[in-house]
C-alpha cells in the first residue's frame, strides 16, 4: 500500500498543519478514522485482532477480506475516470465471470481439482477481459459516450449471466476454487493478498511508466493529448479491457467466498459503490488528475462503513442512506462552488502569485 | 444567399422518403429530428407483426389494451426521465424514489392515515427528492449522475427504514381506486393507472411544446452556454427537471402500488436502467437537444411487447428480456453516432 | 477627449468599470459611451479587454467596480437576461444560438407569443418571418436553424437581438467567418439598424470593416482606455500604434534582425511536397513545398482553410485526395502520431482547446509529445527530463520558471512557449505553426518570432500562420495566400513586397 501513488498535490507551504490538511487526502482519512474510531467506541474490542488456527481474525481483517472485490473494481474504475470516462458495466462483469466460473466447475468431470479450478478462472478472466474491450471498443472506436456505450452491457450482461447458469444459482464444492475467497495464506486472507498485490502492481505500474502522466493528459484534454501524439485511444481502449479484467477477477473473489453464481445479486451495486470509492478518494469524475491511494483510502471507508452499520445494530439493509450522506457530504465538499469558497478565503490571507505576463 | 438553401453537409444527412416538411415544398424528406421516433416506430411495428404472425391472440384487442396497463408506471417514468435526458442530464434514483413513494404509500395506509392525504404526499416525496437532486447539482455544481446516485441511496436507505418487509395495502378508497376500470369501444380496459400515465403524457408534451419552459428544456440540451447567452433562466429550468423526473417517479411508485397492491423496498432495483432504455430506444439523444416525449412512450411500449412476446413464446427464459432491450440499446446508440457522425 | 458635442445624451455610459480575475487586472478603469443611432467600434489587440468590457455590459461577467448607465439609470446586471430585458441585446463570435431548434424558435425564445397560456406557434413563425423580412433573410422560419450557413445564423442571431426592440446592439467579432459578400449584407443590416435608432458596439480584427462601418470608437490597450476617437478623425496608423502603444519598437527591432536573405529553397529537395493534397470540406487541392531553412507564410482570412491546410499536413485530419511527399519519399499521415514519427510539429491554433493540458505541470506539458513519442512503457528518465525542461524553459524564457507549476496558471503567452518547447522537445524538422502569437502580449510575440527566425536559420522548415499579414511577411520567405478553403496563389517574399501585395491576391481570389 505503500507503493500507491506518490501523492500529487503540491500544497503551498504555510505550516505542517496547513500542509497536512491541504494534503488531497486529508479528509478522506479522517474520515477512515473517524468511522474506526465511532467502532472503537461502540464495541472497544473492535480493533482486537487475534490469532485463531494461524490465521489472523477480527473485524480490520474483515475489513480487508470484504473489501477485496470492491478494491478491484474500484482500481478499474480510477483509470477509466481518469480518462473521462465511467464504466457502469462492472456489476454485470461480476456477475458473469462468476456465473462462468462456477458453471464450468460444475459441469467438469472433476469439480475438486486444481486444474478445473485455474482453467475455470482462466476462462472467466479471459471473458472478463474479452467484455472490458468491448466496452472499450464502443467508447474508443465508435466515439460512444462511455456512460451510454457501458449502459449498455450494465442492462444486458445480468442476463447474459442469467443464460449461463439457466437461471439457477449455482454452487459448487471445489476447495482449490474456494482458496482465493475464503482461504488464508501467511495468516491473511488471500482475497485481500490478490487484490491488494494487484492494486500495488498497477499503482507501480502507473507511477513507474509514463501510463499514469498519458492517461492523466487523456483525460484533461483529449484533442490537446491527439494532437501531441499521444495515443489517446489505445489507452482509453486498454483502461476499460483493464477495468472488465479487474471486475471478472473480483466476480471470481466473491463467487469463490459463498462458491455459488447468483445472476441477480453477485456484485449488484458494485459499480455505485466503486465509483463513490473514486470519488471519495478525490478523482474528479471530470477526469484527468486520478489518485490510487485516495481510491484505496475510499474502498476502506466504503468496507467499513457496512461493517459499522452492522456493528451499531442497524440493519444492513438501510446502508445506502449513510452511503447516501457520505456521497453528499463528499461530494458537496469537492464541489467547485464549495472549492471557490475555499480559495477564496485562501486568496485574502494571501494572494495568489499574479500571473506573470512577459 | 437569399434564397439559403441548406448547406451540402445537411442536405446529405437526411435520407430520402418520409413525409414533407411544413411550409414551402422542399422535396420528400423527413426532417431528421423525427428521424430516431421512426426508427422505433418501425421497431414497434416489427414486433407487432413477428408476434402476430407467430402467436395466435398476440394482436388482440386485450393483449394491448394489457399493454398499457402493465407499463403505466413505465411511462410515467420515462417521461419524466424524458425531460432530463433531453437537457443532457441523466436520472438514476427514479427507481429508488419509485419505491420509496410506493413503500410510503403503503406505509401510511396501513397506519391508518386517508388515501386522500397519502396520495398527494407520496407524489410529492418524489418532487421533494428531486428539488433536493437538482439543487445539489445546480448549486453545488455536482454532476448529474453523482448527484442521482445521491438521491438513489438516499430513497433506497430511507425504504428499507420504513419498511424492510412488504406491506400489502387494504385501504378501501385505494383498493377502489386501483381497482376502477372502464372499456373504451367496449373491448379496450382502461384502469385508473392508464388513465394517469396518459394524463401525464398529455402534460409533459403540453409543457415540452408549448410552454417557453419546456423549449428552454431543449435550448438548454442544445447548448447550455448558448441558452444562458440567450437569456433563458437555465438554472430554474435545469432544477426543475430534476423536480419532474422525482414527481414522476413518485408517481409512478403510487402506480406501482395501485398495479400491486402492496408496498416493498425492494420493487424498483434496476427500472432506471429500464426507464433511460425506453428513452433512449424512444429516439431521445443522450447527449440532449433533440427528442420527444411521445417516442419515449413508444420506447416503454417496446419494453412491454419484448416482454409480452417472451412470455407469449413460453419456452423463452426471462432473461432473454434483458439480453434483447441489451441488444436494442445498442442498437439505437450506435444508430445515433451514426446519424451525429454525418452531421459533422 | 474628442468631440463630446455628439448628438445628445449617452444610451450606454459606462464609467470606471475595473475587473479582476484571480491574479489579472482584466479592466482597470475603463470609460465606454454608446450614442444612438451610431456604430461605435471597441478595438484592441487580443488580450485588450474587448471581451471583457463587452461581457460587463452584457451582464456576463459582474463588474467590481465602476458604473453602467443605461438611459441615464443606473444598472447591475447579474445576467443576461437582465442585460437583455434593459435593452442590450448580444450576438456573439460563435454564433450562440441553438442550432437543434428551428430559426423561429431561435428568434422568438422567450419571448413567444401565447395564446391561452400556450405558446402561439402559428404567430411565433409568422412574427419570426417578419423579423426575417426586416433583415432582408427569405428563409423558411420552421426549418432548422443548423441546416444554415454560419452568414445567416449571424443574421438569424441579430433578428433575436431585435425581438426585443433592443436600444444597444453588441457585434462580437460578426464577420470572422464570413466572406465578402456576406459582411457587405450584414452591413447593409447594420446600417438599417442605425438609422433606426439603435446604438451599435462593433467588435472586430478587420481594420478596414471598422473603417467602413463605424462612426466612432474606443482604443483599449492592456485593459485600460486608451481614448475615443471619431472615425474619420483618426489614421489607421495612429489607430495601430495605439492598439499597440510604445511596443512598436521592439517589432521594428525584430523587423531589422530578419532580413528576408536568399531564400533557402535552392537546389534542395524540399522537406515536404504536396500535390493535389485536399479533404472534402476542409480545403479544395493544393500543392505546396516548404524546403529545409524555409519560412513560409500563409496568409488568408480566417475561415480561408489556413488552419485545415496545416492540419492536413500535421496528420491531424486525414486527406482524401492527392499526395504526400516527405524529404523526397510518398508518406501518408493517418494520425498526429504518423506525423510526429516524420518529425513534423503542429502547434493548432487553439492553444487552450487543443494545446494546453491545464492540469499537469509545465514539465509533463514539455515532456508529453517526446514521452508520447517514446510510449508508455519507455518513460523518460527523471534526469534527462529536468536537462530538457530547463533547457526550454531557459531558452524560451518561459515564466514563471517553476517546472512544477501547473500549466493553466501560466498567462497565454507563457504557456504558448511551453507548447513551443513540447513541440521542439520532438526535434522537429517541420514546424508548423498556426497562430502562434495570437492573443499574447506583444513582448512574448517578438521572443515568437525571433525563435522561429532562429530556428529556421538553423535549417528547420516552418510553416507559419498568422492572421496578421504583417507578421507573415516578416517572417516567411514566400507567402502562400488562401481564400474560401482554397490557396489561391504564392508570392516570393521580398524587400518591395508589401502587405497590400498580399491583400490584393486574397482579394483578386488568385484571378480564377
Amino acid at each position: 500500500m505503500s507503493a500507491t501513488s506518490p501523492a500529487p498535490s503540491r500544497a503551498p507551504s504555510s505550516g505542517r498543519l496547513g500542509t497536512v490538511v491541504r494534503h488531497h487526502l486529508f479528509w478522506p482519512v479522517a474520515a477512515l478514522v473517524l468511522l474506526l474510531a465511532v467502532n472503537t467506541v461502540f464495541r472497544p474490542s473492535f480493533l482486537r485482532v487475534s490469532i485463531l488456527d494461524g490465521h489472523l481474525f477480527g473485524s480490520p481483517i474483515d475489513i480487508l477480506r470484504n473489501c477485496a472485490p470492491l478494491m478491484l473494481v474500484a482500481l478499474g474504475m480510477t483509470l477509466v475516470i481518469a480518462t473521462r470516462g465511467i464504466d457502469l458495466s462492472v456489476g454485470a462483469v461480476v456477475a458473469i465471470a462468476g456465473a462462468v466460473a462456477l458453471t464450468y466447475i460444475a459441469r467438469s468431470p472433476d469439480p475438486g481439482s486444481a486444474g478445473t479450478a485455474l482453467t475455470a478462472m482462466g476462462i472467466a478472466l479471459v471473458l472478463a477481459l474479452a467484455l472490458g474491450t468491448w466496452n472499450g471498443f464502443l467508447v474508443s472506436v465508435v466515439g460512444i459516450q462511455p456512460i451510454i456505450a457501458t449502459l449498455i452491457l450494465m442492462t444486458a450482461g445480468r442476463g447474459i449471466a442469467m443464460l449461463i447458469t439457466q437461471g439457477q444459482i449455482t454452487t459448487v464444492t471445489s476447495a482449490p476454487f474456494k482458496t482465493l475467497g475464503a482461504g488464508f495464506w501467511l495468516g491473511l486472507p488471500v482475497a485481500t493478498l490478490v487484490a491488494f498485490g494487484v492494486f500495488a502492481l498497477v499503482a507501480v505500474l502507473t507511477r513507474r511508466t509514463a501510463l499514469g502522466m498519458l492517461v492523466e493528459a487523456v483525460g484533461i484534454n483529449p484533442s490537446a493529448s491527439r494532437l501531441a501524439g499521444v495515443q489517446a485511444r489505445t489507452i482509453v481502449w486498454t483502461v476499460f479491457a483493464l477495468s472488465g479484467l479487474f471486475s471478472g477477477l473480483a466476480g471470481l473473489v466473491l463467487a469463490s467466498n459463498v462458491m455459488a453464481a447468483d445472476a441477480n445479486n453477485a456484485g449488484l451495486f458494485i459499480e455505485l459503490d466503486a465509483i463513490l470509492a473514486v470519488v471519495i478518494g478525490g478523482t474528479s469524475l471530470a477526469g484527468g488528475k486520478f489518485s490510487l491511494s485516495g481510491t484505496f483510502v475510499g474502498v476502506l471507508i466504503i468496507a467499513t462503513l457496512s461493517l459499522t452499520v452492522t456493528n451499531l445494530g442497524i440493519s444492513p439493509l438501510v446502508t445506502p442512506l449513510f452511503k447516501a450522506l457520505v456521497v453528499a457530504a463528499v461530494t458537496l465538499l469537492q464541489s467547485p462552488v464549495m472549492r471557490r469558497k475555499l480559495a477564496e478565503r485562501t486568496r485574502r490571507v494571501a494572494p495568489e502569485p499574479k500571473v506573470v505576463a512577459r | 444567399m437569399t434564397t439559403v438553401a441548406p448547406r451540402g453537409r445537411a442536405a446529405r444527412a437526411q435520407g430520402p422518403g418520409g413525409a414533407p416538411t411544413r411550409g414551402r415544398a422542399r422535396g420528400w424528406r423527413i426532417d431528421r429530428r423525427y428521424l430516431p421516433v421512426v426508427g422505433t416506430l418501425v421497431v414497434l411495428a416489427l414486433i407487432l407483426v413477428v408476434g402476430g404472425a407467430r402467436y395466435d391472440n398476440f394482436l388482440s384487442v386485450g393483449v394491448l389494451a394489457n399493454l398499457f396497463i402493465n407499463n403505466s408506471f413505465l411511462i410515467v417514468l420515462a417521461v419524466g426521465m424524458t425531460f432530463v435526458i433531453l437537457t443532457g442530464g441523466i436520472d438514476l434514483s427514479v427507481g429508488a424514489v419509485l419505491a420509496l413513494s410506493s413503500v410510503t404509500a403503503a406505509y401510511l395506509l396501513n397506519a391508518g392515515l386517508p388515501a386522500g392525504v397519502v396520495v398527494p404526499l407520496v407524489v410529492l416525496i418524489g418532487s421533494v427528492i428531486g428539488l433536493l437532486i437538482g439543487a445539489m447539482v445546480h448549486v453545488f455544481e455536482v454532476q448529474p449522475f453523482i448527484a442521482t446516485l445521491a438521491g438513489m441511496f438516499f430513497a433506497r436507505g430511507l425504504c428499507f427504514l420504513i419498511a424492510p418487509e412488504s406491506i400489502p395495502i387494504t385501504d378501501e378508497t385505494f383498493v377502489a381506486l386501483a381497482g376502477w376500470d372502464t372499456w373504451v369501444a367496449g373491448q379496450w380496459r382502461v384502469t385508473s393507472s392508464v388513465v394517469i400515465a396518459l394524463v401525464v403524457v398529455a402534460v409533459a408534451f403540453y409543457l415540452l411544446h408549448y410552454t417557453q419552459f419546456g423549449r428552454t428544456v431543449y435550448a438548454i440540451g442544445g447548448g447550455e452556454a448558448s441558452a444562458r447567452l440567450m437569456g433563458l433562466p437555465v438554472t430554474r429550468t435545469k432544477v426543475l427537471v430534476y423536480v419532474i423526473s422525482g414527481t414522476c417517479a413518485g408517481l409512478g411508485g403510487l402506480l406501482f402500488a395501485m398495479f400491486s397492491r402492496s408496498g416493498y423496498s425492494l420493487t424498483g432495483v434496476a427500472m432506471e436502467l429500464d426507464a433511460i432504455a425506453a428513452v433512449v430506444i424512444g429516439g431521445t439523444i443522450l447527449t440532449g437537444g433533440t427528442g420527444f416525449v411521445l417516442g419515449s412512450v413508444l420506447g416503454a411500449l417496446v419494453l412491454g411487447l419484448i416482454q409480452t412476446i417472451i412470455t407469449f413464446e413460453g419456452t423463452l427464459s426471462s432473461w432473454w428480456t434483458k439480453i434483447v432491450i441489451g441488444g436494442l440499446l445498442l442498437v439505437f446508440v450506435v444508430l445515433q453516432r451514426l446519424l451525429a457522425v454525418r452531421r459533422t | 477627449m474628442t468631440s463630446s458635442d455628439a448628438a445628445g445624451r449617452p444610451v450606454v455610459e459606462m464609467t470606471g468599470i475595473s475587473i479582476e480575475f484571480p491574479g489579472v487586472k482584466a479592466l482597470d478603469q475603463v470609460d465606454l459611451r454608446l450614442f444612438a443611432g451610431e456604430v461605435h467600434a471597441l478595438m484592441g489587440e487580443n488580450g485588450a479587454g474587448k471581451s471583457t468590457l463587452i461581457k460587463a455590459l452584457t451582464g456576463v461577467y459582474g463588474i467590481d467596480s465602476g458604473e453602467i448607465l443605461v438611459d441615464g439609470a443606473p444598472q447591475r446586471f447579474s445576467g443576461p437576461g437582465e442585460a437583455q430585458a434593459a435593452g442590450v441585446a448580444t450576438v456573439y463570435q460563435e454564433v450562440n444560438l441553438c442550432e437543434n431548434l428551428t430559426v423561429a424558435e431561435n428568434i422568438m425564445l422567450g419571448n413567444e407569443p401565447r395564446r391561452f397560456g400556450a405558446i402561439d406557434w402559428r404567430a411565433t413563425r409568422r412574427r419570426a418571418a417578419e423579423h426575417l423580412a426586416t433583415m432582408g433573410l427569405d428563409i423558411d422560419p420552421s426549418s432548422s436553424l443548423g441546416s444554415h450557413s454560419i452568414a445567416v445564423q449571424q443574421l438569424v442571431a441579430i433578428s433575436r437581438a431585435m425581438v426585443v426592440d433592443a436600444k444597444v446592439l453588441v457585434l462580437d467579432e460578426p464577420t470572422s467567418s464570413l466572406d465578402a459578400d456576406e459582411v457587405a449584407r450584414l452591413f447593409t443590416v447594420v446600417r438599417g439598424l442605425r438609422d433606426r435608432g439603435v446604438a451599435i458596439l462593433f467588435v472586430s480584427h478587420f481594420i478596414e470593416q471598422v473603417y467602413e462601418i463605424s462612426d466612432r470608437m474606443t482604443v483599449l490597450r492592456n485593459g485600460a482606455r486608451v481614448g475615443e476617437f471619431p472615425t474619420a478623425e483618426i489614421t489607421r496608423a495612429e489607430l495601430v500604434s495605439r492598439m499597440i502603444g510604445r511596443t512598436m519598437e521592439v517589432l521594428d527591432d525584430l523587423q531589422v534582425r530578419t532580413e528576408h536573405t536568399v531564400d533557402p529553397a535552392q537546389g534542395s529537395t524540399p522537406f515536404v511536397r504536396a500535390v493535389g493534397l485536399g479533404r472534402r470540406g476542409g480545403v479544395r487541392p493544393f500543392d505546396l513545398e516548404v524546403y529545409p531553412g524555409q519560412v513560409v507564410g500563409l496568409a488568408g482570412l480566417l475561415g480561408s482553410g489556413r488552419t485545415e491546410l496545416a492540419r492536413l499536413l500535421a496528420g491531424a485530419d486525414r486527406a482524401d485526395s492527392g499526395s504526400l511527399e516527405l524529404q523526397g519519399r510518398p508518406a501518408r499521415l493517418r494520425n498526429p502520431r504518423a506525423a510526429i514519427g516524420h518529425r513534423i510539429a503542429f502547434s493548432s491554433e487553439d492553444r487552450k482547446g487543443e494545446g494546453v493540458v491545464g492540469d499537469l505541470t509545465v514539465r509533463e506539458n514539455i515532456v508529453l509529445g517526446l514521452q508520447a513519442d517514446r510510449g508508455w512503457l519507455r518513460r523518460l528518465p527523471g534526469k534527462q527530463v529536468d536537462e530538457i525542461v530547463d533547457r526550454y524553459v531557459r531558452a524560451l524564457n518561459i515564466r514563471p520558471a517553476d517546472p512544477d507549476a501547473l500549466l493553466r496558471n501560466l498567462s497565454g503567452g507563457n504557456q504558448q512557449k511551453v507548447l513551443l518547447a513540447r513541440w521542439l522537445a520532438t526535434a522537429p524538422e517541420l514546424l508548423l505553426l498556426d497562430e502562434p502569437t495570437r492573443g499574447i502580449d506583444v513582448g512574448a510575440k517578438a521572443e515568437i518570432q525571433r525563435l522561429v527566425a532562429d530556428l529556421a536559420a538553423r535549417g528547420m522548415a516552418v510553416l507559419f500562420i498568422s492572421a496578421e499579414l504583417e507578421e507573415v511577411l516578416r517572417l516567411s520567405h514566400r507567402v502562400a495566400v488562401m481564400r474560401d478553403r482554397e490557396k489561391v496563389g504564392e508570392l516570393t517574399n521580398g524587400p518591395d513586397v508589401g502587405v497590400d501585395d498580399v491583400v490584393e491576391l486574397i482579394a483578386s481570389g488568385g484571378d480564377h
